[in-house]
């Protein structure tokens, strides 16, 4: 197992590398850059501002300096907000983001995955369409829409819950984790609908059933697990989605997250801005789907072994 | 049936049970009688479709309802004196029995096992479930049981997954499990169909003493008559949804009274190929010959800090003749290497060394563009007719693809030749238009076989060609591929697991285990004195009826 991971990491170093320098050359083939506004700086002052940056350095060493300072960990400074490093920014709104998208998960798998085994267990009745079609609806609806729908449903009219704001007042980090889960939690229910319907109508339920079991014992210990694998594969690229897709939702909501930073940054030019978080979500979308096959794989005896070296 | 009723742990009467369809309800067990007492073993034999897994699973409320309905029917159980009707009880009740009075054991061993969980924890279910014993008492009954289904190292094994088990050792687990609550009745549902030759003789021996022991009512369901000759004390044979023969197993063997039991009994393999048909010339010169063929299968690869695994070495160092107008029996069990071996002639498989001659052209070295005309010479069967015809092809588009495809054929003439196909085969001129699905398993297969011999082969290896089939099919199946043989004077190597059929069928046998041929000689007389105690084994453990 160690060895699998390992071999992952190392395979993740060259998938990295393309990634920066696609990044890197893209961002600046893109007409403009970060100093040019409306009103014309002057010459000098702009002169300046390159030589401070390095940007009058040929393309092919500002690229090497870039690579040199990320690897001690360093993303440079910020082109559009002087003083600040990419760093401070990325830290600053990282927690907010990762931590609405931690929700967002925790929503979209437990409220996805119980609609999608109830569904299953009564195929074609009102106990699969009604989740289902709600689903086909989450999925279907941008969270541009649905967010604004849900304050004004559950913030102005039936005045439950706060319509923004993060950690100022209890609960007013509910109706954007629900917002960022809506699409996910219905991808969920659609896998684990499916997962659960090809897990039941194996032998080895109606094994399970023969042994007298009750119907919820047979479901939860017997159907889950292999029904689940669907969704646990899916788990990593939705952790992804969910870090880097958070800012209509950040926006909406008005959360200090790192998504809106990285719009502004693809806006500005910020060069080191739209690096250092395209480099990060680009590890983190690697990390998640690592877990996710980790966590395939220890679900699978099967496959475990394989890893293991036993042989099946 | 016998007129004891006092002692019957199971009786079932009027017993009728449809599906509904979008076509209107279809008939699936139709008034159907039978009773079992304690320590006797029942057979209820059928054809598949014949309804018997449906009657049983019924009772236990193991089919979904709907579509499944029970029309009419009374199914009384009798344990420690207190009588209840299954059909009438309800849900809760029903479960309290099931995998503690009632067990079952299944088919496929593979798939009736949770791959996700240990046998441990898949054993001691039911007695936690049913008996109210804690996991650690639980545990030491299972691995007792474990022992005595003879699973080496119990204790070990306990916490092992399905997976890490042969298919016999599965069945002994499933057994195992079934037999932990110590019900009074179990009903066992093909439960050696999916094992090998010898494998299924051996569970077919613990079942029938772990029976003895426990005084146990068995119910065997299956679809062969050899294997329910050894072990049965009464047959029931059903036919869509009727039991139309009952009674003692010698007697059923013996004088069959219902046609159709005669007919099923007919049909069973037996004794040796038919004298009047075609004979092979022994002096005639070989037509494929085959020497020192080698196939290996490369696992995996090697890693950054670890070698490569060690290659699997699918077939060893193996040298045969193919005779002109000849069929040459290819035994084995699975694992064998006797369908790599038929792969690798004819050139599916590339060998990884050996050579395969033609009429003395070299077959090994040629690309696949170079086998192409060769190709047409040599043909292939395959086991099951429902994945190796393309769905989305007629009939007419599966035969005249081959005519066209080697140019024997152009569009304009290709109707007429695949009618004559047709015709060879026994296929209906008015199901030319026809997808695979219209068909019946047996049909299948003679498209299959129409298919195989389109381009007016020399060779055909045939890979099981009616493993799938039921006993009446298969018989007639085995007579078409012998007429065919004879009309257009083909050649065979036909591969089986089934000793009977390959003695029905084949001139010469040869015996593969562990990837080599261990033992060769004309059919009769490897059957009468077999030198090998590998084969051996393998005859001894051949049912017979």
């Amino acid at each position: 197992m160690a060895r699998f991971i390992f071999m992952r990491l190392l395979q993740a170093i060259p998938v990295l590398l393309v990634v920066i320098t696609v990044t890197f050359f893209l961002v600046r083939l893109a007409p403009g850059g970060p100093f040019s506004a409306e009103k014309a700086v002057p010459p000098e002052v702009l002169k300046a501002l390159e030589a401070r940056y390095h940007l009058d350095q040929p393309v092919v060493n500002q690229y090497l300096s870039y690579l040199g300072d990320l690897a001690r960990g360093d993303f440079g400074p910020s082109f559009k907000y002087p003083g600040r490093s990419v760093n401070e920014m990325i830290a600053a709104g990282l927690p907010a983001t990762t931590e609405l998208g931690l929700y967002a998960m925790c929503f979209a798998l437990l409220i996805g995955a119980s609609a999608g085994v109830i569904a299953a267990l009564k195929p074609n009745s009102a106990q699969d369409y009604i989740p289902m079609s709600t689903a086909m609806l989450g999925i279907c609806l941008p969270s541009f829409l649905l967010g604004p729908l849900f304050m004004l449903v559950f913030g102005v009219w039936l005045e439950w819950l706060p319509v923004s704001g993060w950690g100022d007042i209890p609960g007013d980090k509910i109706l954007p984790a629900l917002t960022l889960a809506s699409g996910y939690t219905a991808y969920i229910a659609r896998l684990s609908r499916g997962g659960m319907l090809e897990v039941m109508s194996q032998d080895y339920i109606r094994t399970a059933r023969a042994k007298g079991l009750p119907e919820w014992k047979v479901v939860l210990k017997h159907g889950l697990r292999g029904g689940m694998i669907p969704v646990i594969a899916f788990i990593g690229p939705a952790f992804a989605g969910l870090l880097s897709g958070s800012f209509v939702v950040e926006t909406i909501f008005q959360i200090p997250g790192l998504g809106r930073f990285y719009v502004q940054a693809a806006f500005n030019r910020d060069y080191t801005m739209i690096m250092g978080t395209t480099v990060l979500f680009a590890t983190l979308i690697i990390f998640f789907n690592l877990l996710a096959d980790i966590v395939a794989v220890w679900l699978n005896p099967r496959l475990r072994d394989l890893y293991r070296g036993k042989g099946a | 049936m016998s007129e004891d009723t006092g002692q019957n742990v199971l009786s079932v009467d009027d017993l009728s049970i449809s599906f509904k369809t979008r076509d209107g309800s279809s008939k699936a067990v139709d008034a159907v009688n039978f009773h079992i007492a304690r320590g006797e073993t029942l057979a209820i034999v059928g054809e598949s479709g014949s309804g018997k897994s449906v009657t049983c699973y019924s009772l236990l409320g193991l089919i979904p309802q709907p579509p499944g309905v029970i029309e009419s029917g009374v199914a009384q159980f009798t344990s420690q004196g207190q009588q209840r009707d299954l059909l009438r009880s309800d849900k809760q009740a029903l479960r309290s029995l099931l995998g503690n009075k009632i067990a079952l054991i299944f088919q496929d061993p593979m798939t009736c096992l949770n791959p996700y969980l240990t046998i441990g924890e898949q054993l001691i279910e039911p007695l936690c479930q049913h008996k109210n014993h804690t996991r650690e008492q639980a545990r030491n009954r299972a691995i007792e049981l474990l022992q005595e289904v003879g699973i080496k190292n119990a204790e070990a094994r306990f916490t092992s997954y399905p997976h890490e088990f042969s298919g016999g050792m599965r069945q002994r687990v499933m057994i195992a499990m079934a037999l932990i609550t110590e019900p009074e009745l179990l009903i066992a549902d093909e439960p050696t169909t999916a094992l090998d030759v010898t494998i299924q003789a051996q569970i077919l021996d613990l079942l029938d003493k772990l029976k003895k022991q426990r005084n146990i009512a068995l119910i065997f369901i299956s679809h062969d008559l050899s294997v329910v000759a050894s072990i049965a004390d009464r047959v029931a044979v059903m036919r869509a949804g009727k039991i139309v023969e009952a009674g003692k197993t010698q007697q059923i063997f013996k004088q069959p009274r219902h046609a159709y039991t005669q007919q099923l009994l007919a049909s069973v393999p037996s004794g040796a190929k038919p004298a009047q048909a075609c004979q092979p010339n022994p002096q005639a010169p070989a037509l494929l010959k085959i020497e020192h063929l080698k196939t290996v299968f490369e696992q995996g690869k090697a890693g950054l800090f670890s070698a490569r695994p060690a290659p699997t070495i699918a077939v060893n160092d193996v040298s045969f003749e193919l005779r002109h107008h000849e069929i040459l029996g290819l035994v084995g069990e699975s694992g064998s290497g006797k369908s790599t071996l038929g792969r690798s002639v004819i050139q599916l498989i590339k060998p990884t060394a050996g050579r395969v001659q033609l009429d003395g052209q070299e077959l090994t070295q040629l690309s696949s563009k170079q086998l192409k005309p060769l190709r047409q010479r040599m043909q292939m069967i395959f086991q099951d007719p429902y994945a190796s015809l393309n769905p989305r092809m007629t009939v007419f588009d599966t035969l005249a693809e081959p005519l066209l495809y080697h140019r024997i054929a152009t569009r304009k003439n290709v109707t007429p030749r695949v009618l004559a196909l047709m015709d060879d085969v026994g296929l209906a001129h008015a199901a030319i238009r026809k997808y695979p699905h219209e068909f019946s398993g047996g049909q299948r297969q003679r498209i299959a076989i129409g298919r195989a011999i389109a381009t007016k082969p020399e060779v055909i290896i045939a890979d099981e060609p009616v493993s799938a089939l039921d006993v009446t099919i298969q018989a007639q199946i085995l007579e078409l591929i012998l007429a065919l043989v004879e009309r257009h004077n083909l050649s065979m190597l036909f591969i089986s697991h089934d000793l009977s059929v390959v003695r029905t069928i084949a001139d010469r046998v040869l015996v593969m285990h562990q990837g080599q041929v261990i033992e060769r000689g004309d059919t009769e007389t490897l059957w009468a004195a077999p030198q090998e105690s590998y084969t051996q084994s393998l005859l001894a453990a051949v049912p017979h009826l």
